[in-house]
């Protein structure tokens, strides 16, 4: 038999139909990983690659708030309706919420039960606040006959600022049973990795706030 | 309080979804007493329905594949008979009935057919390919898993009580609006589909950070099977395309339950809008679908070509290159939109160009098989079907991209030709092809040649009658789901296409002949190598079916094809290499968080489709109990002992060794 290539070949190097592959494949300079990371950052890489998910789904009522921003139906616009006072204490809570949030992770870092605890409170607290504040200007707006079903401006302003506005009422649920298991557990390694996953999540909404401030209050605000 | 459920919901007066549904619950009730009967509850509960391992997880997943697209192929076979009885006929489905069935079968086979199907394959294989103990979140896998399971539920409720959406498988607005669509159907469908989505979600995250976070020591990325390089840009694309999904589907909801006005067609709302977001994530759904499929086609071509996979790096390139541009092809499903010659000339081009990723795939594949020592075993079998399906397939979408084409087909069965053509040949031909090229990995023993060629050879056929007549009857302006029929003409090929089905029948027949036969021939067909195949890549140097822990040494990868130098080099070396020393493994402990989640996401899913307020409240607060029980969890690993590792290990190198003295003679 004359068969033309041995396709067997042990090595790559005898068989021309594998181009593309490393000749090299098996020297010691191709080891390029040197296996598999610890649980920690395993556990807040897969965090952040949800937060990114979550940022898309945002990503996706931005959009759809963007196309509708223009479709009042005849009724109220963003800039007879936002307040800027009322965005600038919301924007206060939340922005400060994230500084306290980060001394808790101090805090917990350095293995202080009752400053993490007392940071943590006073993130929720300052949470609380904006959602406060928040649900007082949905209410008002409501009042006034500018609510969801009115426009369907309206309808995408209430979706993306209460899409954002669950998210911190999740937070909050989550942080009040953070607290009792930092409370109950002490700082345990999984503990610690879950105040981790929930310190991005809240930094994360910052940043969701801080995009929807500019596009939907100060561009609304301007219009 | 119960909402808008009552009696009516019930379809007492229709022979069809009654019969259907009694069916369907005769068939759980027997099951559920065999299992009972046997005394299978205990073994049930403890080894399956709490497994966190990713192997158990993963079968689970294709089972429920499996079982998901036997109903929606039920579906498809009364389509095709009310098509062929309703030529200047009623036929035998009233409209609405109709409506429901090709709405459902679409949502099932997309969602809970392939989708499952294909996850399970990866949470199957991947870990054991990387040459890891599981994947990064072993209890999110299971309540992954448990919620896919949720929505498919939902789905199936829907067949007795109330109704399923008559809006196809997109629930397009405003059509899907409550003016226009005010029964429940929408609703069922928007929180079966919700409730999966996060699911799959939660699967996308958990393979992304496996893939990137927790490779063998050794396995660079440029050493992956191209299996694990498909899973990864499939899975990318979930956690990038499904948020979308999910904003979409709640604006849809908020519309339906609140009175918003995304998609109405008053008040300033958009219903193109909800053509563009479902279909920027739709248009890579597909590519979430077909890229696995890639990936197990190229491990088939090379496994029994006897070659490495040729143009690896360039396949990697394709994949990658797929991945992207899936995102910026969205609008060719609606050139029709009237968006102007400019955009539609965009998105036609960039149609045109995603092709060329798949061309340079077919390319590889091709020079894989040349030259090789090719072997027709069932996977491979599938896999060649699937290059010429696949090809036919891939060649009417590049016609369908040029847009003026598009207007003489768009919504004809020219496109209901050209997406079966690719799905059906490309994305279940490969999941089939996998479950048949690592059933044995999973179980222990292969499946039965005989039937699998059958079954092969009966579906490709069906395939071929099935869809060509599509493709006739879509130039000839046959619209997609008529109901009935006005043209006389179309009479012989609608004819065909029904004989089809028939044919594909046989097929679905022998394909559940193979499993049975090879379950009860079990013994016969056993394989005691752990590699079947003759395999190249890191699952087939462990058991079959491998151990809870895999690996009872982490395996120290030294280059491509991680396997396949293991093996030469035994061969050559004429032995194993040494007893390494074992050490004690933690391997996750089992946990019921994820079929109870799953439990409470049902009661509130179907709870909301109702109006069933009390109960969405209560379901709610069990879900987050059900977290803050797992959360308050002290031990969360359990540790097999050195003994036991040894134990086990030793008995799969006595099998290797003696593979390998059997080598050695032959």
């Amino acid at each position: 038999m004359t068969a033309p290539v041995a396709p067997r070949a042990e090595a790559n190097m005898g068989d021309p139909y594998v181009l593309g592959r490393n000749v090299n494949a098996g020297g010691e300079e191709d080891r390029s990983e040197g296996g598999g990371a610890s649980k920690s950052i395993v556990t807040l890489y897969g965090f952040w690659i949800f937060l990114l998910s979550d940022i898309v789904m945002f990503s996706g009522f931005f959009a759809s708030y963007a196309v509708l921003v223009g479709a009042t139906a005849g009724g109220p616009d963003g800039s007879s309706l936002f307040e800027l006072t009322r965005i600038k204490l919301e924007t206060g809570c939340l922005l400060l919420s994230s500084y306290t949030c980060g001394m808790s992770a101090i805090a917990a870092t350095r293995r202080t039960l009752a400053l993490t605890e007392i940071w943590l409170l006073v993130t929720g607290l300052l949470g609380a606040g904006f959602l406060g504040l928040e649900l007082q200007e949905f209410a008002k707006l409501i009042a006034q006959g500018a609510g969801p079903q009115r426009s369907a401006f309206l309808s995408g302003f209430f979706a993306l600022v209460g899409c954002h506005g669950v998210h911190v009422v999740a937070g909050l649920l989550w942080l009040g049973t953070m607290m009792a298991q930092i409370w109950v557990k002490g700082f345990r390694a999984d503990v610690m990795r879950r105040l981790m996953c929930f310190s991005l999540f809240w930094h994360a909404l910052d940043i969701i706030w801080v995009a929807l401030i500019t596009i939907v209050y100060l561009m609304g605000h301007a219009r | 309080m119960l909402g808008k459920l009552d009696w009516s919901a019930v379809p007492v007066g229709e022979p069809i979804p009654l019969a259907a549904g009694t069916a369907v619950f005769i068939i759980m009730l027997g099951v559920l007493g065999w299992i009972t009967r046997r005394g299978h509850w205990r073994y049930l509960w403890l080894e399956w329905i709490t497994s966190v391992d990713h192997k158990r997880i993963g079968v689970m997943y294709c089972l429920l594949g499996l079982v998901m697209l036997l109903r929606g192929f039920s579906d498809a076979i009364m389509m095709r008979v009310q098509q062929a009885l309703a030529i200047n006929a009623p036929g035998f489905l009233p409209p609405e009935h109709y409506d429901q069935i090709f709405s459902a079968h679409g949502t099932i086979m997309i969602f809970f057919g392939s989708m499952p199907f294909v996850i399970g394959l990866m949470n199957f294989v991947v870990p054991l390919q990387l040459g890891v103990r599981d994947v990064a979140f072993p209890t999110l896998n299971s309540v992954s898993f448990w919620l896919t399971a949720s929505g498919a539920l939902l789905v199936n409720i829907s067949l007795v009580v109330g109704e399923f959406a008559r809006t196809g498988w997109l629930p397009y607005a405003p059509l899907s609006e409550l003016a226009y669509s005010p029964g429940v159907g929408v609703d069922y469908y928007l929180w079966s589909i919700q409730i999966s989505g996060v699911g799959t979600l939660m699967s996308g995250v958990n393979l992304v950070t496996t893939i990137l976070k927790m490779r063998a020591k050794g396995m660079g990325y440029l050493r992956m099977p191209m299996f694990c390089w498909t899973a990864l840009a499939s899975n990318l694309l979930i956690v990038a395309a499904f948020p979308i999904l999910t904003a979409t589907l709640a604006m849809l909801t908020l519309d339906r339950y609140l009175g918003f006005h995304f998609f109405t067609n008053d008040a300033g709302g958009n219903p193109m809008m909800f053509m563009n977001l479902i279909w920027s994530w739709g248009h890579p759904e597909v590519y979430i679908l077909i890229l696995p499929a890639f990936g197990i086609f190229s491990e088939i071509f090379s496994t029994f070509s006897g070659k490495p996979l040729f143009g690896y790096r360039s396949m990697v390139a394709a994949t990658l290159f797929i991945c992207v541009v899936s995102f910026t092809v969205w609008l060719h499903h609606f050139f029709t939109m009237g968006a102007g010659a400019d955009v539609n000339a965009a998105f036609g081009i960039a149609t045109s160009v995603i092709a060329v990723g798949t061309g340079v795939k077919i390319y590889n594949w091709l020079f894989t098989i040349y030259g090789g020592r090719i072997r027709f075993d069932t996977p491979m079998l599938w896999a060649l079907g699937f290059m010429v399906t696949f090809i036919v397939g891939g060649m009417s979408g590049v016609l369908l991209a040029v847009p003026p084409a598009d207007f003489m087909l768009h919504n004809s069965m020219f496109l209901v030709a050209h997406f079966h053509n690719v799905i059906v040949g490309g994305v279940l031909f490969g999941a089939f092809a996998g479950m048949i090229y690592w059933f044995p990995k999973a179980f222990g023993f292969r499946l039965h040649e005989g039937w699998g060629k059958a079954a092969f050879w009966f579906s490709l056929a069906g395939v071929v009658t099935v869809f060509v007549p599509f493709y006739v009857l879509g130039l000839e302006g046959m619209t997609r789901r008529l109901q009935h029929i006005d043209v006389s003409e179309w009479t012989p090929w609608l004819y065909v296409s029904t004989m089809g089905v028939a044919i594909m029948l046989v097929g679905v027949f022998c394909q559940v002949a193979q499993l049975v036969v090879s379950i009860l021939n079990r013994e016969a067909l056993r394989d005691e190598t752990g590699d079947p195949w003759d395999g190249r890549s890191l699952e087939w140097s462990t058991a079959s079916p491998p151990p809870t822990f895999n690996f009872a040494v982490p395996p120290d990868v030294t280059g491509q094809e991680a396997y396949w130098g293991v093996k030469q080099r035994a061969i050559k070396a004429e032995r194993l290499s040494d007893e390494p020393d074992y050490e004690a493994i933690e391997i996750p402990r089992n946990t019921p968080t994820g079929f109870i989640t799953a439990f409470f996401a049902t009661t509130t899913g179907f709870a909301l489709i109702w109006y069933i307020w009390w109960l969405v409240i209560v379901s709610l607060l069990g879900a987050y109990a059900t977290f803050v029980v797992f959360a308050w969890r002290d031990v969360g690993e359990t540790e097999i002992s050195v003994e036991e590792v040894r134990c086990i290990d030793r008995a799969r190198r006595a099998a290797r060794e003696a593979r390998l003295a059997q080598k050695e003679e032959a």
